[in-house]
């Protein structure tokens, strides 16, 4: 406990933190070594190399838009607050929480998971999924498989039909709330969640 | 012969006439049953000794020469009745008979099917063979422990294995395993340590009972099981999680039961256990489980290696899982490591692997068969309960069978509850209190535990008589009082049922984006977690294991493309079949558009043709879809088959299709038809349907009217009853349903104007359409439609 203590004071701002993205103490003790272990050259912030250095995200076939999720707008650095706030919205939701409509919603609500998923779909950040992007999302999943034989007509399909799936407006792109209705019978509180961060 | 027409509940006359004809059966076969064992006991005597007769004569003949062929000579007979030398094969095809006539005869009452669960009815009539057996004087059957464990268990098992939805299964294992072992390990141990001290009151005469053998018992009949698991839960349509909990529990519990009940029995005769003992126990408790999944994992990759080089022998493809799969769960009953675990093991491991090389037929007839022998099992083993019931020796002891009763439902209630409080703790979706109810009283007794009991050796234990009754009463509690009231239980409590889900093509990707999503989240916080260890699988599996297990190619093909192909297909081959007058929406490939094509008959109206080129694309993309699709999707479900897009759902499918198309048309046409009401239901067209359709689907009787089948896929869960939706009512030419309600996933609909083969059916006008039909619902040769796996359908 002692240590807890006293890894918690070298935070700055730590109580507001908590409060913000509902982690404990351990949470965050334990974050706070990943963020310093992650960051090898001791400069007190990421960068997309240290996210680079991770050996199986350099696998993951959307290992670099995860990166880029974390390092929003363009930045080239990454604090731990922001790298906190961001591994929030993996936390298991809180079925208990009252529904306080003054109350802004807690980062890991269902909604902001969501939002945060479809982030990473939208690349350009306008809103919509477009099928251009939709098509690059299906050939990295479908890289990950280690095969590429797909070809360029059976991914366009593909795309098509997924938009036209969820397309309800018909405007040939999937809004998010399009893209939440698509996911309404996914247990997203089960998917997105990581036991760890409890 | 029963005429063609099956016992579709038709209105009036008709039903009567089918009920009368199954009830007639049904008779005829109990008294077939019944006479031939008493027919077995006289004229056994006189048959033998007409044998004898013959053989002395023979031997006489033999002896004395040629003149005795005129002395002894009998009339040559012509009709014999030498009943001994079929006795046994002819008692057990009676007895299946019998069993899967009940089945059927179920069914005919709706009323009582749907109050009942089907176990309890099996068990009822059970025990009315038993009771005409014993009026007839003869003494009935009983359960045969070997006969149990070794033919009846093992295709119930193997059926759970094979169809085990992973996904769900491994995510839940830690809950699974708690409860399988802790949880019995904890019945066991509190029944029998509560039913001993119950043994030492004075009044209740049973200070004879020692520990070990109230322990014993306890071991016995704390594990739930798996038969009757599957019987009830398979009814009431609960949602996935809870089916998957208690089912998991009742097969993993195996291991745990057959190492108490060795340690047990092994040491009652000594009448003590010590520490090294418990140690023991413990290892081989570690030896049976491990060992018995190894065992099936090894019979797996040898069945999937196999089943790389069979594709030149396609016959016997099932035989090798079915062999492969008996083996192994024979081989780990040599060493008395668990069997159950090993089957379930066997079936999951050589999955994947032996769908993806099997052919098309293979896969269905393994599909088939094993419902086919697990249906029929579970039949045999709930009559059988009920006959040996009537048969057993019995030994009533109120204490100790209400005491037995009593402590099962309060150990398993405890059990549930404490173990969900520390398993909630780990989990992220928690049990609720609801979810306990229901896993607490899912936990359902059954054939095995009778069948153990059975086993039990009357010199080490005496009261063997009294366990049994005892054990007897608490199935019948359990399959009668639980299983009755579960379902409504369920309806009461509102408990979340098992969703109709159709996996559209966004789930599948966005899924598996979560999924990597997710395993990356994990690598950054350097947590190694669920989905790390999944990927890690993944990768291993598809670099070695698929490379070396897979025959050819199709190692490689991923699964959404799998998925999609097989969407892509079945919406082409509707499309080709119906034949729309205009170019079609993005929903198919945008390079293509799959124009009317041509017809080979001339048709009444002039149609757009296509260019030669089209054609030849559309061909090409029809072939390689065809043959590429390879992947099986997951269904899971005991009693109905998802439909494959091979198999006869295409004529759904195909009117689904056409009605999508005309739908689509209304926005795009202006001179439209409007959707064609469908021609009532004539025999032709009933026959062609229903002959053609293999699958025993429960159709809810509703004649003219059209059953809407929603089938599933891709996901875990398929629907079981088919809903019946008046469609074509009145409605007229509006869209019967939102165009995002039929997505990727297959809601088809059975018109009652159905065709068979894939035919060419070309034009828009209804009339001419149904017309075609009609003329092709006649099956034709069989042969010729099932072989389009792997040519083009078009001409």
């Amino acid at each position: 406990m002692g240590s807890t203590a006293s890894t918690l004071s070298k935070i700055p701002d730590v109580e507001t933190l908590m409060q913000e993205t509902g982690f404990t103490p351990a949470h965050m003790v334990r974050l706070y070594d990943r963020f310093k272990a992650l960051d090898k050259e001791r400069k007190g912030h990421l960068c997309p190399q240290d996210f680079g250095a991770i050996k199986e995200l350099a696998e993951n076939p959307i290992g670099d838009r995860i990166v880029g999720a974390f390092f929003s707008q363009g930045q080239e650095t990454l604090d731990f607050h922001s790298f906190v706030r961001i591994l929030a919205h993996f936390r298991p939701v809180d079925k208990d929480r009252p529904r306080d409509p003054n109350v802004p919603e807690p980062i890991n609500s269902r909604s902001n998971k969501l939002k945060f998923a479809f982030q990473l779909y939208d690349q350009d950040k306008d809103g919509k999924i477009s099928r251009a992007e939709l098509l690059q999302i299906i050939w990295q999943v479908l890289r990950a498989m280690l095969e590429m034989q797909v070809t360029e007509e059976q991914l366009e399909s593909i795309a098509d039909r997924t938009i036209q799936e969820a397309d309800l407006d018909r405007d040939e792109a999937i809004s998010f709330d399009e893209f939440r209705k698509s996911l309404e019978k996914v247990n997203i509180d089960h998917k997105m969640s990581i036991r760890f961060l409890r | 012969m029963i005429p063609r027409v099956p016992f579709r509940p038709a209105p009036g006359h008709r039903t009567l006439m089918g009920r009368g004809l199954l009830m007639f059966l049904i008779m005829t076969l109990i008294l077939g049953t019944i006479l031939p064992l008493g027919a077995s006991s006289s004229p056994d005597v006189s048959s033998r000794n007409g044998q004898d007769n013959h053989n002395h004569s023979h031997r006489s003949q033999d002896h004395e020469g040629k003149h005795h062929d005129n002395k002894s000579r009998k009339a040559f007979p012509v009709l014999e009745f030498d009943y001994q030398h079929v006795r046994i094969p002819f008692e057990i095809a009676l007895w299946v008979l019998l069993a899967s006539l009940m089945k059927l005869g179920f069914h005919l009452i709706p009323r009582l099917s749907s109050i009942v669960p089907e176990s309890c009815l099996l068990i009822v009539v059970g025990l009315l063979v038993g009771g005409l057996i014993k009026l007839v004087g003869e003494s009935p059957p009983v359960l045969d422990s070997k006969v149990f464990f070794l033919y009846l268990l093992p295709p119930i098992i193997l059926d759970a294995g094979y169809f085990l939805p992973i996904r769900p299964f491994s995510e839940n294992l830690g809950t699974i395993l708690m409860f399988a072992v802790v949880g019995t390990l904890w019945n066991s141990f509190f029944i029998g340590g509560l039913l001993y001290a119950v043994c030492q009151i004075e009044g209740a005469n049973l200070l004879r009972v020692d520990l070990l053998s109230c322990l014993l018992f306890g071991a016995i009949i704390s594990a739930v099981d798996p038969v009757a698991v599957l019987a009830v839960f398979e009814e009431i349509h609960i949602n996935e999680l809870l089916h998957i909990l208690v089912f998991g529990e009742s097969l993993l519990n195996d291991a745990v039961t057959v190492v108490l009940y060795h340690l047990f029995e092994e040491f009652a005769g000594v009448g003590t256990v010590s520490v090294v003992d418990v140690f023991l126990g413990i290892l081989s408790f570690l030896v049976v489980s491990m060992g018995g999944v190894l065992v099936g994992a090894i019979y797996g990759f040898l069945s999937a290696l196999t089943s790389r080089f069979t594709s030149h022998q396609r016959v016997i493809e099932p035989l090798f899982v079915f062999m492969y799969s008996y083996m192994a769960y024979l081989s780990a009953e040599i060493f008395h490591l668990s069997g159950i675990m090993a089957l379930i093991a066997c079936g999951a491991v050589m999955r994947p692997y032996v769908e993806a090389n099997i052919s098309h037929k293979s896969h269905t007839t393994i599909k088939y068969f094993l419902k086919m022998w697990s249906s029929v099992s579970e039949t045999l083993i709930f009559i059988f309960l009920g006959v040996s019931t009537v048969a057993g020796p019995h030994q009533w002891n109120w204490t100790f069978v209400v005491m037995t009763v009593i402590l099962c439902l309060v150990a398993r209630v405890l059990g549930v509850v404490g173990l969900t409080y520390v398993i909630n703790k780990f989990r992220i979706v928690k049990l609720t209190t609801k979810d306990q109810f229901i896993i607490a009283y899912g936990g359902l007794r059954g054939a095995i535990a009778f069948s153990l009991v059975f086993l039990l050796d009357k010199d080490h234990f005496p009261d063997k008589h009294m366990f049994l009754t005892a054990i007897i009463t608490i199935i019948f509690f359990t399959v009668f009082v639980q299983g009755m009231t579960i379902r409504p239980l369920v309806d009461l409590l509102a408990v979340k049922k098992k969703q109709e889900t159709k996996r559209s093509i966004n789930e599948e990707i966005h899924t598996q984006f979560l999924d990597h999503l997710l395993t990356g989240i994990e690598d950054i916080c350097g947590h190694y977690g669920h989905h790390h260890w999944k990927d890690k699988l993944n990768r291993f599996n598809k670099k070695y294991i698929k490379k070396c297990l897979i025959a050819g190619e199709r190692s490689k093909e991923p699964q959404l493309i799998a998925f999609y192909h097989k969407m892509e297909m079945k919406q082409a081959i509707e499309l080709v079949e119906s034949g729309s007058g205009a170019k079609l929406p993005s929903a198919m490939p945008s390079t293509i558009s799959l124009q009317n094509i041509q017809p080979k008959k001339p048709a009444d109206r002039a149609l757009p043709q296509l260019s030669k080129g089209r054609e030849e694309e559309i061909r090409k993309i029809l072939r390689n879809n065809l043959q590429r699709t390879r992947q099986r999707l997951q269904s899971y479900n005991r009693h109905t088959l998802v439909a494959d897009p091979y198999e006869d759902g295409w004529k759904e499918i195909l009117l689904k299709k056409k009605k999508i198309e005309l739908e689509k048309k209304i926005s795009q046409m202006n001179n439209y038809l409007t959707v064609p009401a469908p021609p009532s239901d004539s025999p032709t067209m009933a026959r062609a349907r229903l002959a053609s359709d293999p699958q025993a689907w429960r159709v809810k009787p509703d004649t003219d009217n059209v059953p809407t089948i929603k089938v599933d896929l891709a996901s875990p869960q398929s629907p079981e009853s088919v809903n019946v939706v008046d469609e074509f009512g009145k409605r007229g030419g509006q869209p019967q349903r939102e165009p995002e309600g039929e997505d990727g996933g297959l809601t088809m609909k059975v018109p009652s104007s159905s065709g068979k083969a894939p035919t060419k059916a070309d034009s828009d006008d209804p009339r001419e359409q149904q017309r075609l039909m009609r003329c092709l619902s006649d099956p034709g040769p069989a042969p010729d439609e099932e072989e389009d796996d792997d040519e083009p359908f078009l001409p």
